[in-house]
């Protein structure tokens, strides 16, 4: 496809868009090849510092590539101006359909309330850290930078999205007055030591930031790459948050706009076909393209139509169905766009079930819907990884770490977690535990630098 | 005024992030496979190729470790394509390594391939692996071989010389006074010859003597051809020319071909001094210890027949007269019983006897290791 021809398919999908309410920044369409579009998919951002895990991404992405088993139309970046990446080769249906549906993403990014304190200018505050690290890499060795980048990696997603940049909560923390302070608790029965520069006094769920403010054996550069990657975290957390409802809404977007346009018959089926690529059931897991698609179209039916029973009973004028949609792209995420508004009605027509392992083999449990929506929901919660907080960063008197699952049911895997202590240790270079469940029993995994000890608490 | 767009297309030839951090991967995934050499070592699929072809080994991907939730004891959520029951069985964990695809999609089973040919994997194998105690050899053994090493104005045109032509032809220029060269005359050409040299060739010999009597098991078998496996590469990347003898034995020894020596199962007693007379008739008649390095190892499970075991140390200290270095390997399987060619084996005290006990099949690499770890002096 020609640049002009793409230029002006672009404009007119701009301008379809606009009258249709969507809001985006000002957008920069890349064309490139499929190369780069791998490593934009590895890295996230195509500034980032380089580590060998995006490599193994990238490898990963690119071999699937040239199995043919996917391909990666295209990429999308939050930023201001947004960049989206097409892949180079895309039939001129494929390019429309990928720029409708990038659109949308980008007044995703600009609108919904989960974004609104990413930073919009990600793109080059990634690339200044790229550089700092890599100064790091050229000062301290590139093995100690990577050992440590291994460790802080380990622990990465434990960060605290609600918190933001500045701490609302540190002024509600019991900071002592006098060195004395701690006498008071004397009377009381107290399970744990609390002192200065233990200011884990109600559990922390930002571990990240605790250890980089209280680790006491971190250098400089190590406390700046540990304050790198929980920003990039940061700005990572809502993409991840919202994946269903922000891929719903691109796909709601691309199917109406490509409706709308001036396709020949050729085009149209091709334009079809790709559609129903998208949204084809993948069996194992949920295609979010597919169900955040269904649930935008039920929502915006329901809202449209007053003469259903259900618009009667909650006394809806009908005709609201576009701004239920928009109101619903603004405020959602996927953990509350799914207990909201995912129904009966769209488990069964999408057959949703919900499935499990006995002994060696995978059997589908139930298709109760509500089953099928709280086990979502629970997958989905904290974007699917286990919620853990610092309990103690003075453990014992003795400046260890103690760590916290708060389990909700659902197990850890005890192979990772044997193996991620130490990283964890490599950052505190004291001792650490993590306290979790297994089989209804609480159990203490304890890592002292040489070996992973378990002990059963009762 | 709404939102502007532009469209581009730069050039990326230059961006190669992807590239340099899968090189580091791929760096880290050896040194991760260095670490494991004991378990891949004993890899069935590398061994039961003919050791010749190029093969592909599957090797996970390095795992990133994080505290995760076990995706086994999980609920999750699928999409049918209607007519879903209760009860639909929906796939099955497959066990063991290289499961194929279809393991992959499998919630929590993170099963990636990266690859490794053979050859690089038999020179990690081989990295730290030495020949001890090596005797030196005259060099009588001999091959002839072309050596380049002188230029003359006549040869044949495919050995012509392009720079040093030039260069003559740039001198006879400046020594006529020209400032441009044009063109060559005949006395320009250069050409390169050979002279015929002889070289020294150094050349060994295995002799793989194993024990096929009743008691020795597929295990028995399997860790001996692991062994002898590597043992070749090894001394194919020391030495031009490595032969490998097979003799197998019970009460009776006997060579032969390497198929039969790791399939054919017999039955019987065991006498292994039967199989080190065998071993020194051989070098005796084909194997002069002048021209060749001779290593001779034998794998048994020990069950020898009692009366037979002083024999058997008196033909290996022979069998060290002669050879670089005689090793002795006893696989201890699961059924075994009393007396053990080992004990009686304790008495030699030869720097070139080196005796081992494989339980495992991961400790074949363990077994590489003894008999070819470089020994400190």
């Amino acid at each position: 496809m020609e640049l002009a021809e793409l230029e002006a398919a672009v404009g007119e999908l701009v301008a379809r868009a606009r009258a249709h309410g969507l809001d985006f920044f000002d957008m920069h369409f890349e064309v490139c090849p499929a190369d780069v579009i791998h490593t934009v998919g590895a890295y996230g951002v195509p500034t980032r510092f380089g580590h060998w895990s995006f490599g193994k991404a990238y490898y990963r992405l690119k071999t699937q590539y040239e199995h043919n088993l996917i391909r990666i139309y295209e990429l999308v970046i939050n930023a201001d101006p947004c960049y989206a990446f097409l892949l180079e080769g895309n039939s001129p249906v494929q390019n429309k359909l990928v720029v409708a549906h990038v659109l949308a993403h980008a007044d995703f990014f600009k609108n919904n309330v989960h974004f609104r304190r990413t930073s919009r200018a990600a793109v080059e505050a990634m690339a200044r850290a790229a550089e700092r690290i890599r100064t790091y890499e050229l000062c301290y060795g590139r093995t100690r930078v990577e050992s440590f980048l291994d460790a802080a990696m380990a622990v990465q997603e434990h960060v605290d999205p609600h918190r933001g940049v500045e701490s609302p909560g540190a002024g509600e923390r019991e900071v002592p007055h006098t060195p004395y302070d701690d006498l008071w608790d004397l009377d009381g029965p107290r399970r744990r030591s609390r002192e200065v520069g233990n200011p884990a006094a109600r559990p922390e769920k930002d571990v990240l930031l605790f250890i980089l403010e209280h680790g006491r054996e971190l250098a400089d550069w190590e406390r700046d790459v540990l304050a790198i990657l929980r920003q990039e975290m940061l700005y990572f957390w809502p993409l991840m948050a919202t994946r269903i409802v922000n891929e719903g809404w691109a796909t709601y977007w691309h199917l109406r706009l490509l409706r709308e346009m001036d396709l020949d018959e050729g085009e149209a089926v091709e334009f079809a076909r790709l559609h129903a690529e998208v949204v084809q059931p993948l069996r194992w897991q949920i295609n979010p393209y597919a169900l955040g698609l269904k649930i935008f179209e039920d929502l915006e039916r329901r809202y449209e139509n007053s003469a259903s029973h259900e618009g009667e009973l909650n006394d809806r004028p009908g005709g609201q169905g576009k701004q239920k949609i928009f109101e619903v792209r603004a405020t959602e995420d996927d953990v509350s766009f799914i207990r909201n508004y995912l129904t009966r009605e769209i488990v069964d027509e999408l057959n949703l079930f919900v499935y499990a392992r006995a002994g060696r083999d995978w059997r589908v449990v139930s298709q109760d819907w509500q089953l099928v929506r709280d086990t979502l929901v629970a997958r989905l919660t904290n974007c699917g990884f286990p919620y853990i907080v610092v309990e103690d960063g003075d453990y014992g008197r003795r400046g260890e770490l103690y760590l916290k699952h708060c389990y909700e049911g659902m197990e850890l895997d005890v192979h990772h977690l044997e193996r991620t202590l130490p990283h964890v240790y490599h950052l505190w270079r004291r001792p650490v535990h993590l306290e979790t469940v297994l089989e209804e029993r609480r159990v203490v995994f304890s890592y002292d630098g040489e070996r992973v000890r378990r002990s059963f608490a009762d | 005024m709404g939102p502007k767009f532009t469209v581009g297309k730069e050039d990326w030839a230059l961006y190669r992030k992807g590239q340099t951090d899968q090189e580091r991967h791929r760096q880290k995934v050896r040194e991760a496979i260095k670490r494991n050499l004991m378990d891949i070592v004993a890899e069935e699929s590398i061994i039961v190729s003919d050791g010749r072809k190029v093969l592909k080994v599957p090797i996970r991907y390095l795992e990133e470790f994080r505290f995760r939730f076990n995706e086994g004891r999980r609920r999750h959520v699928g999409q049918g394509e209607g007519g879903t029951k209760p009860g639909d069985l929906l796939g099955q964990e497959i066990r063991g390594r290289g499961g194929g695809r279809g393991a992959g999609d499998l919630p929590g089973v993170d099963y990636y391939e990266a690859e490794i040919t053979v050859d690089e994997l038999a020179e990690l194998v081989c990295e730290d692996l030495g020949l001890p105690r090596l005797r030196p050899r005259e060099p009588r053994l001999a091959g002839e071989a072309p050596d380049f090493r002188d230029v003359r104005k006549k040869g044949l045109s495919g050995n012509l010389d392009r720079r040093r032509t030039l260069l003559e032809a740039f001198k006879r220029s400046a020594r006529e006074g020209r400032k441009a060269c044009r063109g060559l005359v005949p006395g320009d050409l250069r050409y390169r010859t050979w002279d015929v040299t002889v070289r020294p060739e150094a050349r060994a010999v295995v002799l793989a003597m194993m024990d096929t009597s009743g008691s020795m098991g597929t295990f028995e078998k399997y860790v001996a051809r692991s062994f002898f496996f590597w043992m070749v590469r090894f001394l194919r990347a020391r030495y031009q020319n490595v032969e490998v003898v097979f003799l197998a034995h019970h009460t009776e020894a006997r060579e032969t071909t390497e198929e039969e020596f790791f399939t054919r199962a017999e039955s019987g007693g065991t006498r292994c001094s039967s199989v080190y007379r065998l071993a020194l008739e051989i070098i005796g008649q084909r194997f002069p210890p002048r021209d060749y390095n001779i290593y001779a190892f034998h794998f048994s499970d020990g069950d020898n027949l009692v009366a037979d075991n002083e024999l058997c140390v008196q033909l290996v200290l022979k069998l060290l007269e002669v050879a670089n270095m005689v090793g002795y390997a006893e696989v201890e399987g699961s059924h075994r019983s009393g007396s053990s060619l080992r004990n009686a084996y304790k008495r030699i005290r030869h720097p070139r006897f080196v005796s081992v006990v494989i339980r495992d099949k991961s400790e074949v690499y363990q077994a590489l290791r003894a008999f070819f770890g470089v020994q400190v002096e």
